[in-house]
């Protein structure tokens, strides 16, 4: 084990400084602002509405579509070409999913509520930044819901098991695993779960627990956002 | 909230009387109006623009390439502009729909045609290599008048903007490096778009305004008036004595938003 002090200084289980608003985006019926670090992102939510094309409708619940993406300036790297590439759909899907189990929208048949997600500068852990900000939004925007959902990247850097991986620490130069987990507040149900890299059966447990732990953190922070919104509203 | 109910009857016998829905002056805009730089340390330069609700990103971006043949010896600029879904409940996700793509013209022709970069300064190698500079525009809230939103924060990303580190020999760009070197800006275009409801003329269009508008001209003009682009918009047709007086309007607005941007980026270096 050689990862004895992380890039950022940080201990092993803290997160990065975290901030969350709801309510920031006033044509949508529910927004929020999350930032983790230097991962920012935009959530607004817009429903229950009508949904077309009709097939798609489900004339028992309404239904959720999340759309994730990164603006065209907000990769580390070269500008990013506008428009859903392969993995901003495979976030978008993953996402839904994710939401899917605390959304309750059986007293909306044949309607749709629309989650989008926007990212103006990133450095890691964005489904996550993506997911915490959703999960405001549609609570900002009364969505019925059961739970509130909170996400982490877990993972091992050369041995170690850390919390809330930065780029460095996800493309640090030996065996590294990156497990963003998304966990509801009163089940300790995990809604998302990928993990690429490398890491034994025993050690993903260790980790996963440890995601539980501090999504406890990121959930206060959620509650907090709402309350401040609501406080202020009234 | 979606505003289902347009007033456009309403707004129209409000502007015969030099009246608005909101109260405001016929030439007034809304507040607050703020420009803030530097909000994405992914960017080479960013702003975020506030008039009003409407909230508007810009993102520079800029990369090595080979010039254009006709043009061996420059960089190059482009503009583009997303009308994010997240931003208005109209909008739809898919690639940009014509609104977006007369926004991102028009505010590229207000850069363009200003020259208000020196595009021979972005060449490094004649034929070989050159900086080409995109600038990304992003609505956050459009609660109307996009065109003067985003004019002012592609300008104000501009100014802000620091090239990356680049390997001279290699081309290679280390985007997570900036250097204190910053875009050669000869002009400060300034779009300032206005409206004709029923014989009289208004600033800053509200979403409810922009449905109920005869005509519209967007007019981009620098620090000392000349103007660089122009935009008819709407069905009705104008006279040549109406353009003459749209523009007077246009010139003297633009003064009051590059006074505020100067104000506004000020702040941000303190």
């Amino acid at each position: 084990m050689t990862y004895t002090q992380r890039l950022d200084g940080r201990k092993f289980d803290e997160l990065r400084p975290m901030e969350a608003k709801a309510g920031v985006i006033p044509n949508a019926d529910g927004s929020a602002y999350f930032r983790a670090g230097n991962t920012i992102s935009y959530a607004a939510v817009y429903g229950p509405r009508e949904l077309f094309p009709k097939h798609l409708q489900n004339p028992k619940k309404g239904i959720i579509r999340c759309y994730y993406n990164m603006m065209p300036f907000s990769g580390s790297g070269e500008r990013i070409r506008p428009g859903m590439n392969r993995r901003a759909q495979e976030i978008s899907l993953v996402l839904t999913k994710a939401l899917n189990p605390v959304i309750d929208l059986s007293e909306f048949p044949n309607s749709v509520v629309d989650i989008f997600v926007e990212l103006p500068q990133t450095d890691a852990g964005t489904r996550c930044a993506a997911l915490c900000a959703a999960s405001i939004a549609l609570a900002d925007a009364g969505i019925p819901m059961r739970d509130m959902v909170s996400a982490i990247a877990v993972g091992q850097v050369d041995g170690t098991i850390v919390a809330d991986l930065i780029y460095g620490e996800e493309s640090y130069p030996a065996v590294v695993s990156d497990i963003p987990v998304a966990v509801t507040h009163n089940n300790k149900e995990i809604t998302l779960l990928q993990m690429d890299g490398e890491i034994s059966k025993k050690d993903l447990i260790k980790a996963l627990e440890l995601a539980k732990g501090v999504t406890e953190t990121i959930y206060e922070l959620q509650k907090k956002a709402l309350k401040d919104k609501f406080y202020k509203d009234n | 909230m979606p505003k289902m109910i347009l007033n456009k009857e309403t707004i129209a016998q409000l502007s015969k009387e030099n009246q608005r829905l909101d109260g405001r002056g016929m030439l007034e805009y809304r507040e607050p109006i703020q420009i803030e730089t530097n909000i994405s340390w992914t960017a080479e330069g960013s702003a975020r623009v506030q008039i009003g609700e409407t909230v508007v990103l810009a993102g520079v971006k800029m990369s090595l390439d080979k010039p254009y043949n006709d043009t061996p010896d420059e960089g190059g600029i482009m503009v583009n502009a997303e009308l994010l879904p997240l931003s208005n409940p109209d909008y739809e996700p898919g690639p940009p729909g014509i609104k977006a793509v007369e926004l991102a013209r028009v505010t590229d022709r207000g850069i363009r045609e200003s020259k208000a970069i020196d595009l021979k300064k972005l060449c490094l190698q004649p034929g070989e290599k050159a900086w080409f500079v995109t600038i990304d525009i992003i609505t956050l809230n459009d609660a109307g008048n996009l065109f003067d939103a985003s004019t002012l924060a592609a300008l104000a990303a501009l100014k802000s903007a620091r090239f990356p580190v680049a390997d001279p020999a290699t081309g290679a760009i280390d985007y997570r490096q900036k250097t204190e070197e910053r875009l050669p800006l000869l002009k400060e275009p300034v779009g300032v778009t206005v409206c004709k409801i029923n014989g009289n003329f208004l600033v800053d269009p509200s979403s409810e305004e922009e449905q109920a508008y005869d005509a519209r001209l967007s007019v981009a003009s620098d620090d000392k008036g000349a103007i660089s682009a122009i935009q008819k918009g709407g069905d009705a047709p104008l006279s040549i004595e109406e353009v003459s007086q749209m523009i007077d309007i246009a010139l003297d607005k633009a003064k009051f938003l590059r006074k505020i941007l100067s104000k506004e980026l000020g702040k941000n270096q303190k």
